[in-house]
């Protein structure tokens, strides 16, 4: 039966709102005009106090060994340096990790990467510190690394204990099922390439203070973690962030281990201290997306509808933990991506290897999980002869079947299907389906693929506790606003649209609201801008911040004009009460002249949420974003050089409170999603170097690598669950609308031999599909 | 102190911000983008690399050309600041004017074109040039090659894209060009034929005017690094850390840049740039167009020159294997003594090149095809765009009706030099183009003239097997005289296609 004959089931859309002012509204973002003339200060543009140091890295040229001697003789001899520090500087813990310990901020004795941090240069100019710190002579023991997955197997080392979670007996019901398909598929990593590196200011201020500018996502743990370096109160240190050049999760948890030693240097030798990375050393010196190996087995009905699947994702970690348990973890949330799956068993190996620490990158390993399941459904539908397509419908959630593996129940099982359908036929996906078999059939070298592929992805921190955000507002004498609150703006928005839902609130102009740089000082103990969060929890304590002060003048306004405080409004930049107007800043003087507090610290914790990780059940995520996108591709099967000519995408975002930023990211999302699947190969040699460290050799998507024919569109939707304006977030999950891409040119190159598998692995770069194809044609590369 | 010419300058000069810049006190050294952020404190430009791949620090240079200012977008990160002599130099700051947006600046924030903003005063830079020089109608083809060199890692380039067309729609009409005659005036004011020489025997930056002066000082500090764009030698500097003393920068030598397009040949001077020689070199073949539309980056190739890319003798390079396969001579010069050699003899070793201490590169001279003749080039790289090869192929084949009567092969990304194929060549003459089985002596024979390395660009496998299939599809394109079944980029105009 072709799914396609199938009726469309309605999308529910709550009863129309009044029109809102700032909310839904497509504004620019708020620093665009700076952005354009150069007038956007970011870290490195701080104009310096006078007599600031520079300090550079001294780093590892082992991968793994013991550190034996270090001479620093040359190094503090070169002109301009003032100070050299190492791991006997530190007044505190030697230890800059997120959670685990585990992450010296320079290596003492054992040496576990290249590249890793042995000690620091102080020095007046930055140019004077990065020559000296060439200087040194390191002595190492020096022993094999561990490099690749096949290696850290070998040892039988993980970075944290094995996991798995799943529902049924997978194996038996696999080994039973008529269908029976396994493999086994390599995901590479991913470089940040946020333009702006990593980079800290740190001002020493009374009594061992310190002030610290960093381009982080996460100014708390920054703040944690130069206190506990300096041994000092957390309530000593300020992280103060107004805007990143770019996060994608690499500002995560590493940008600390900058911060942290600019702080040390400004401790030490008493003067402002800046550390910003080279290009080169932040490719080397920081954590990547996690690249796996994922060995799967699938069992199906003669339909292609999964029966049982089973899993394993071996999961290269580097050297430490960093976030590679929430990371991995979210892998194993994603493997099923919007599937059902009876009988499952999801495991995953946390693997240390002589590497740097990967880290949070957007989609925090949920894009692998998914690729994989795609990559597995691929091969189920070319097995029976099915279009993939239609093997997907056929084991998409459902009514019924609506358990993910985690036993969590996917209430909104309407929207995915409805929306797939609605994107195949604005792509037009059967005819196209049918111009390019024939197309290829009379192209001996170029072939073209099509695929169409979905996204659901689970929002909200896995971590439950990091499901809560603080703002602060302050509403002024003459009506101006001051907002601050947790989140960090990295270039996604964020401070836009929380601006706008005050802006809202008070129903004044949005210029009247002054977006203020994030800082510890006004917002304490809060989560990392992270797990496309932000604006679900800042924008709601804003509102809920906002939304008190609010109530307090409108009860003022209220007994000022003898009228009951609900008929008060709040509309265009001016309070009605009854028959009375007044201007909103003529509101706030009058109450500061009668002590109305117009002053309000919000919070909001995310409800529903819960999660127990040892029995492997629980309800991690209060929603699911989705999303699908067609992708079509031409494979130049010489060369295994391609073009991704069209791409489809609609996408959900829920109601959006900016539909220009949102189409925003999920354009950016997927042209990044399609350069880690495609372009950007992270290549690691036998002595655990990273060779491909910059942009010359590391190659992310230009201008003229996307799409001519890009049409993406938003797809009309709301939130079931109360999120702020019934948004949905939109940071991570269409980075995984490029899995079309892949698929795309797995199927291109597959019409090279439609009866064999097709042995791509992702990066898909021209050298790996080449070798795929003349897999196809039934010889080896060279 | 006499650097050889007539004249002698120990500073250079700019126009900035409607003023002329002297500055006479300076590390030979100095990278443009440290003396705009470090010096000038002018820190809209920025720095996201640092080796020219990022675009992060566009800035566009003005120059006088045929009369007029024309301008052209740099990577400052990697251009010495000696190197804008004579240039007006603009930033990100200065395109607005009294809160009043530039048209490229006003187009961004109305398509949305910026999401964190660090890549985007590069951007406005490079669409600023677009704006001020490109043809119109600007194409999405015109704006994608405007922006190879500029990373965005947020937007997706959509919104850039169509920024760009929009502000690009009408004729350019920007406050820069109602004060062109005053540029123009300030640039011609500060245009002297002196050498300029900063510093002094131990440390200096020198640009003599004249090839005489040129090798007069380069005959006496041999030891001196030669600097034609910088996009090789920037990266010595900002990676590499070389401590260089002493520049000669060849920028200013009159002459050394000419291009003479003649009705047999066409001869290069070490100096043209490649923006200032991709017409003449497209005009050899449209394969050498599509070749150099894809070299680098309009920055790379604003800065970059002919003499520089076949001076530096990187295995990779692009020109040397298409220019090898088209017959080029390479002319050098040491004092008075000017010599000629075919362009393959010149690369002897791994980055070593037959040139003596003191000896530069003048000029490259290349018959063009006769009526038999066929050419072909292919350059194969993880990006389409601004990407280095990882396998350059370039073949002149000379046909007698449907028979190869002889063959140039030549290869980048395969040997420790850019390497032609002598094997590969012997077997394909006397091969029809209508047996395909007969190209297969020639396919073997590449293993016998290449002996690929692995690196992290691609393995010694795929190279093998790409060279191989290189040479296939240049067969197969004369066979049937289409490119359009054999392309995903570079299709060639239908008549050529029918050779
Ligand atoms: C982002 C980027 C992209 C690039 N893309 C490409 C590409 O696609 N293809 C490619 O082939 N290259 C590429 N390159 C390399 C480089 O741009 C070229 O090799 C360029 O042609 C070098 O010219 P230049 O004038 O800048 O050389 P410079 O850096 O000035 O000099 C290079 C070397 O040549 C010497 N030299 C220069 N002129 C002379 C002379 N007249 N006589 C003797 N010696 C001389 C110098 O001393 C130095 O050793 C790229 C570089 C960058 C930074
Ligand atoms: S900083 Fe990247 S090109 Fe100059
Ligand atoms: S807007 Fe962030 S890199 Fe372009």
């Amino acid at each position: 039966m072709n799914e396609m004959s199938k009726p469309l089931p309605a999308t529910p859309l709550p009863p129309d709102e009044a029109p809102l002012r700032h909310v839904r509204q497509p504004l620019p973002h708020d620093s665009a005009k700076r952005h354009v003339t150069g007038l956007a200060q970011y870290i490195d543009d701080i104009r310096e106090p006078e007599g600031t140091l520079h300090v550079a890295i001294g780093q590892s040229p082992r991968a793994r060994g013991r550190l034996v001697a270090l001479d620093l003789d040359a190094v503090r001899a070169a002109p301009g340096v003032v100070r050299v520090l190492t791991a006997a500087d530190i007044p505190g813990k030697n230890d800059v990790s997120p959670a685990f310990g585990d992450d010296p901020m320079f290596a003492a004795d054992e040496i576990s990467f290249h590249g890793q941090a042995l000690f620091a240069v102080v020095a007046t100019t930055r140019d004077a510190a990065r020559r000296a710190a060439t200087l040194a002579r390191v002595e190492t023991l020096h022993e094999a690394p561990r490099v690749t997955v096949e290696d850290a197997l070998e040892r039988g080392e993980s970075v944290l204990p094995d996991y798995s979670f799943g529902r049924g007996d997978a194996a038996s019901v696999i080994a039973g099922a008529p269908v029976r398909l396994e493999g086994s598929l390599r995901v590479g990593g991913q470089e940040h390439f946020y333009l702006e590196g990593q980079v800290a200011l740190a001002i020493p201020g009374e009594e061992g203070d310190v002030h610290v500018y960093s381009s982080t996502q996460h100014p708390t743990e920054v703040q944690h973690v130069v206190a506990r370096v300096l041994d000092i109160p957390d309530a000593f240190v300020t992280c103060e962030v107004r805007r990143m050049g770019g996060g994608f999760g690499g500002k995560e948890s590493q940008a600390t281990q900058w911060a942290a030693t600019a702080a040390l240097a400004a401790r030490i030798t008493g003067r402002p201290c800046k550390l910003r990375l080279d290009r080169d050393d932040d490719f080397k010196l920081t954590g990547k997306r996690h690249d796996f190996r994922s060995d799967w087995r699938i069992g199906t009905d003669e339909t292609g509808r999964i029966l049982g699947y089973e899993v394993d994702h071996l999961a290269r970690c580097g050297y430490s933990a960093d976030l590679s348990n929430g990371v991995v973890d979210r892998t194993m949330f994603h493997s099923d991506n919007a599937y059902f799956m009876p009988d499952v068993r999801i495991g995953s190996k946390r693997l240390k290897t002589n590497t740097v620490s990967n880290t949070a990158f957007r989609g925090f390993g949920g894009p692998q999980g998914m690729l994989v399941i795609e990559h597995v459904l691929d091969q189920v539908a070319w097995a029976m002869g099915r279009d993939p397509l239609d093997v997907r419908y056929a084991n998409l959630y459902a009514p019924g079947r609506d358990v993910t593996p985690y036993g969590m129940s996917v209430e909104e099982t309407d929207t995915l299907p409805a929306l797939m359908r609605s994107l195949e036929r604005s792509s037009d996906y059967r005819t196209r389906r049918e111009a390019i078999r024939a197309f290829n059939a009379g192209s001996p070298v170029i072939k073209r693929g099509l695929a169409l592929t979905p996204v659901k992805f689970g929002i909200s921190f896995t971590l439950t506790h990091l499901n809560q955000a603080g703002a602060l507002v302050h509403v002024y004498q003459d009506g101006s606003v001051h907002l601050n609150h947790g989140g960090t703006e990295m270039g996604q928005g964020l401070y836009l649209k929380v601006a706008q839902v005050v802006a809202e609130e008070f129903g004044i102009a949005i210029e009247r609201v002054r977006i203020t740089a994030t800082t510890t000082a006004k917002v304490p103990n809060t989560a990392p801008t992270a797990a496309s969060s932000g604006t679900d929890l800042n924008g709601m304590a804003a509102r809920i911040a906002a939304g008190a002060i609010r109530r307090r003048m409108a009860a003022h306004a209220a007994e000022t004009f003898g009228v009951p405080e609900d008929e008060v409004v709040f509309r265009d930049d001016r309070v009605f009460a009854g028959n009375e107007s007044l201007d909103f800043g003529e509101l706030a003087k009058r109450c500061v002249q009668s002590r109305v507090q117009l002053s309000e610290a919000g919070f909001y914790k995310t409800p529903k949420i819960t999660w127990d990780r040892a029995k492997g059940t629980g309800r991690p995520f209060l929603y699911f974003a989705y999303g699908a996108a067609c992708a079509e591709v031409a494979v130049d099967t010489l060369t295994g050089e391609y073009r991704v000519t069209r791409v489809d995408i609609l996408h959900d975002c829920g109601r959006s409170l900016n539909p220009a930023i949102d189409i925003g990211q999920i354009e950016g999302g997927f042209v990044q999603g399609m350069g880690w699947l495609t372009t950007e190969e992270l290549v690691f040699d036998g002595e655990g170097r990273l060779r491909t460290h910059a942009p010359s050799t590391y190659k992310i998507p230009v201008a003229s690598d996307v799409p001519a024919d890009f049409r993406v569109a938003l797809y009309p939707n709301t939130n079931r669950e109360e999120t702020i304006y019934r948004s949905k977030a939109v940071g991570e999950p269409p980075i995984m609308l490029a899995n079309s891409v892949f698929c795309a040119l797995t199927d291109a190159v597959r019409a090279l031999d439609p009866t064999r598998p097709v042995p791509l692995d992702a990066p898909a770069t021209p050298e790996a599909v080449l070798r795929a194809c003349e897999a196809m044609r039934g010889r080896p590369l060279g | 102190m006499r650097a050889g010419g007539d004249i002698m300058r120990q500073a250079i000069r700019f126009r900035r911000r409607g003023r002329i810049v002297e500055v006479r006190d300076f590390s030979p050294r100095t990278l443009l983008l440290d003396y705009l952020r470090l010096t000038e404190r002018s820190v809209g430009t920025k720095e996201g690399c640092a080796e020219g791949d990022c675009g992060a620090c566009t800035v566009a240079l003005g120059r006088v050309r045929d009369g007029r200012v024309v301008y052209e977008p740099v990577n400052a990160c990697i251009l010495l600041l000696g190197q804008v002599d004579g240039a007006d130099v603009v930033s990100v700051e200065d395109l607005a004017a009294d809160g009043v947006l530039h048209p490229v600046q006003a187009a961004m924030v109305e398509h949305h074109g910026s999401q964190c903003g660090f890549c985007t005063p590069g951007i406005v830079m490079s669409l600023y040039t677009l704006y001020r020089e490109a043809e119109r109608p600007v194409t999405r083809e015109a704006v994608n090659d405007c922006l190879a060199g500029n990373l965005c890692r947020c937007t997706g380039y959509r919104p850039i894209v169509d920024a760009a067309l929009a502000a690009c729609e009408g004729p350019p009409a920007d406050r820069f060009l109602a004060e062109s005659e005053t540029i123009r005036a300030d640039l011609e004011g500060i245009a002297d034929g002196a050498d300029i020489f900063v510093g002094d025997d131990t440390r200096f930056f020198a640009a003599p005017a004249s090839e005489d002066a040129l090798a007069a000082l380069y005959a006496r500090h041999p030891d001196a690094t030669l600097v034609a764009g910088c996009t090789d030698v920037g990266l010595w500097i900002t990676k590499g850390m070389a401590a260089i003393d002493k520049v000669i920068w060849l920028g200013r030598v009159a002459g050394l840049d000419a291009i003479e397009a003649g009705p047999e040949a066409l001869t290069i001077g070490a100096t043209a740039t490649h923006s200032a020689a991709h017409a003449s070199l497209g005009a050899l073949d449209p394969d050498m167009g599509e070749l150099m539309r894809r070299f680098g980056s309009v920055q790379v190739r604003a800065s970059g020159t002919v003499g520089g890319n076949i001076a530096n003798g990187s295995p990779i390079g692009d020109l040397a294997p298409a220019l090898i396969a088209l017959g080029a001579a390479l002319e050098l010069r040491k004092g008075d003594r000017v010599r000629a050699l075919p362009l393959e003899e010149f690369f002897l070793a791994y980055r070593k090149q037959d040139r003596e201490p003191g000896e530069f590169v003048r000029r490259v001279s290349v018959n063009r095809l006769g009526a038999g003749d066929a050419f072909r080039c292919f350059k194969v790289s993880k990006r389409f765009d601004e990407d280095i090869s990882a396998v350059m192929g370039a073949f002149r084949l000379a046909l007698v009706g449907r028979r190869i009567a002889s063959a140039r092969v030549a290869y980048g990304g395969m040997a420790a030099t850019p390497k032609r194929a002598p094997e590969t060549e012997a077997m394909l003459v006397g091969v029809s183009l209508d047996d395909p089985a007969s190209w297969e002596p020639a396919f073997a024979a590449l293993a016998a003239d290449f002996q690929p390395l692995d690196d992290h660009r691609a393995s010694a496998a795929y190279r093998r097997t790409v060279a191989r299939n290189l040479l296939a599809k240049a067969l197969h394109e004369l066979a049937t005289g289409r490119t359009d079944e054999t392309r995903l980029v570079g299709e060639r105009p239908a008549l050529q296609a029918a050779e």
